[in-house]
């Protein structure tokens, strides 16, 4: 039964919730509200009346257009091959029993427990100690090398989600392991595939440290940032950060969009496991 | 027949794959499967990490280069000149994970037993912020923080400065840098600990009161321990990388509140001595390494990455 001190529990642990949620929009209402702010010289730390001006114009900043297009770039290629590799990563994993596989396994989830320094530090000694230039190339290598474990793991919880007997039926209808792979596998797990990728993109546009050891002369949007950020960091920055959140929400929906069609078909092709 | 031993002995002859007995092709594809992704991790996850260990022992400068000398000593020369930022860096992420797991408990609890409807906005609503760069995130709270910032300011118009004590400051201190951890790491203990309360049987919280268990008694004995797979991974999932933070005590702090994270930076990037800055992150991995194996100890390898995937 429900007493006085149950619903009064209730609220405050609601209370303190709807206080952590603010907690964590505190920054991002700061940096759309400044992305408004007609600033006077350098810094943006005050607020100092309304103006339109850096929307109308985000790329007046010398060097932040090109930091943004070489962060796009960047994550659109590290987005494509890390799902390429990871997808196949995973298909091996959850389908088949072979050797090492218990290896594979610690090795994809390791670079997600290292801390960021020191996969940017190993990383950059490794590229000084073979003589490698770094710049646009490394910072790619080195995102798609911790982008493939979010990949791996993310499509394998699909994987282990889905019904293995529509496999099975496949090949009892005469259909090889590729063509089965291809023709089912694949198209079952895409949904998966999306959101592995928006992680990877994400993950990749946003990375600061690992870029920081090894970009060489090479600015990413956050490297621009942090450069910035000692003499004043223009409110242009706060306009792309703003933009980015924008797109950020409409993949999220498109995103929803497609798991509630995949569930949808899912449910349509009968009864299997709860997915993680 | 195994996978590696296929891929030695299976030298496809001249029809190539298809010659292959089905029980060798079989066994080939996984191989073919894993290996690009997982010559991507050796070649450059696995190998520089060992290769911080070569690196680390070697001595020279950047202008003349470095040569492999086999000199141990750095190590302790630079644990003795730097071991201070290795002790804070582990005290601020303890602090800092112990906040995470105060704030994020209730708001996991909440999302996962009380939220109804209302269940994936809130989760939303967690992601959402890190869709923003981190670094304009972090420099949004030195905006807010700053001497002439919003903090600062509203106390002082209220009369509280003497609160922030003699400096009468708020960034440029250790709780600045705490609390910008704090709030990088947050959903990272929060999803784990919803993920394990969200998978959890309501009926044995019920059956417990039903049998005279007090609500605290039932939540100490079953809530708890059931969620303890989220608890243990929300926990490595902050304080393992914010061991080696160094935004934070960089932007938010100065060099007083300097962790291992800004030493390995600026001795890597700035100094370029390369050799003690590839000893800190190795001992910073060997760190983590531990940390790892006894977790994965205490809670099973399989459960521990299960929670950590969750």
């Amino acid at each position: 039964m429900r007493t006085r001190v149950d619903r009064i529990r209730d609220v405050l642990i609601g209370a303190w919730a709807v206080l952590a949620i603010v907690y964590l929009f505190i920054p991002i209402f700061v940096i759309v509200l400044f992305s408004f702010n007609d600033n006077k010289g350098r810094f943006n730390f005050t607020w100092q009346g309304f103006t339109l001006r850096h929307w109308k114009d985000p790329f007046a900043v010398e060097g932040l257009s090109d930091a943004m297009v070489t962060s796009l770039s960047i994550a659109a290629l590290c987005t494509v091959i890390s799902i390429t590799l990871g997808t196949f990563v995973a298909l091996a994993i959850v389908r088949y029993r072979f050797v090492g596989r218990g290896a594979t396994n610690t090795l994809v989830f390791l670079p997600l427990a290292t801390p960021e320094v020191v996969l940017g530090a190993a990383l950059l000694g490794w590229f000084l100690t073979m003589s490698f230039a770094r710049g646009f190339t490394t910072v790619l290598i080195a995102h798609v090398m911790f982008t493939l474990g979010y990949v791996v793991i993310t499509i394998r919880a699909r994987l282990e989600g889905m019904d293995l007997h529509i496999e099975e039926a496949a090949q009892d209808l005469g259909a090889n392991q590729m063509t089965t792979i291809r023709k089912v596998t694949l198209p079952l797990i895409a949904p998966g595939i999306v959101a592995a990728g928006l992680l990877a993109f994400a993950i990749s546009i946003d990375d600061f440290v690992v870029s920081n050891f090894n970009a060489g002369q090479t600015v990413t949007f956050p490297l621009f940032v942090y450069g910035a950020a000692r003499q004043g960091v223009p409110p242009q920055v706060n306009v792309m950060a703003t933009m980015l959140l924008g797109l950020a929400l409409v993949l999220m929906f498109v995103n929803v969009a497609i798991q509630r069609r995949a569930a949808r078909r899912d449910a349509a092709l009968g009864p299997q496991p709860a997915r993680v | 027949m195994s996978a590696a031993q296929a891929s030695t002995t299976g030298r496809a002859p001249a029809g190539g794959v298809r010659w292959l007995t089905l029980r060798r092709r079989r066994a080939l594809l996984p191989a073919i499967f894993v290996a690009p992704g997982l010559a991507w991790l050796v070649v450059f996850y696995a190998i520089p990490i060992v290769s911080q260990l070569w690196v680390s022992l070697q001595t020279g400068n950047p202008d003349d280069g470095f040569a492999q000398t086999y000199n141990w000593s750095v190590y302790p020369d630079s644990l003795s000149e730097y071991h201070t930022h290795l002790v804070r860096s582990l005290g601020y992420a303890g602090l800092a994970t112990i906040l995470c797991f105060v704030i994020a408990f209730p708001l996991a609890y909440f999302i996962a037993f009380k939220a109804g409807r209302w269940k994936s906005i809130f989760l939303l609503l967690i992601i959402l912020p890190f869709f923003t760069s981190m670094i304009v995130r972090t420099v949004a709270w030195q905006t807010l923080l700053a001497d002439e910032g919003f903090v600062v300011s509203t106390l002082r118009s209220l009369g509280l400065l003497n609160v922030l004590g003699e400096s009468g400051r708020v960034l440029a201190t250790p709780q600045a840098v705490i609390a910008g951890i704090t709030y990088n790491f947050l959903p990272f203990m929060a999803l784990p600990l919803y993920a394990s309360l969200e998978r959890m049987d309501r009926g044995l919280v019920e059956a417990a009161t039903d049998l005279y268990a007090s609500r605290w008694t039932a939540f100490r004995k079953i809530t708890l321990p059931l969620a303890a797979p989220g608890i243990f991974a929300g926990t490595l999932l902050t304080f393992i990388p914010a061991i080696g933070d160094y935004i934070n005590a960089q932007l938010l702090g100065t060099p007083q509140q300097y962790m291992i994270g800004n030493v390995i930076q600026s001795q890597y990037l700035n100094v370029r001595d390369y050799p003690v800055a590839a000893a800190l992150s190795f001992i910073v991995m060997v760190i983590v390494l531990v940390i790892i194996v006894i977790a994965a100890r205490a809670l099973g390898t399989r459960r521990l990455s299960e929670a950590v995937a969750a």
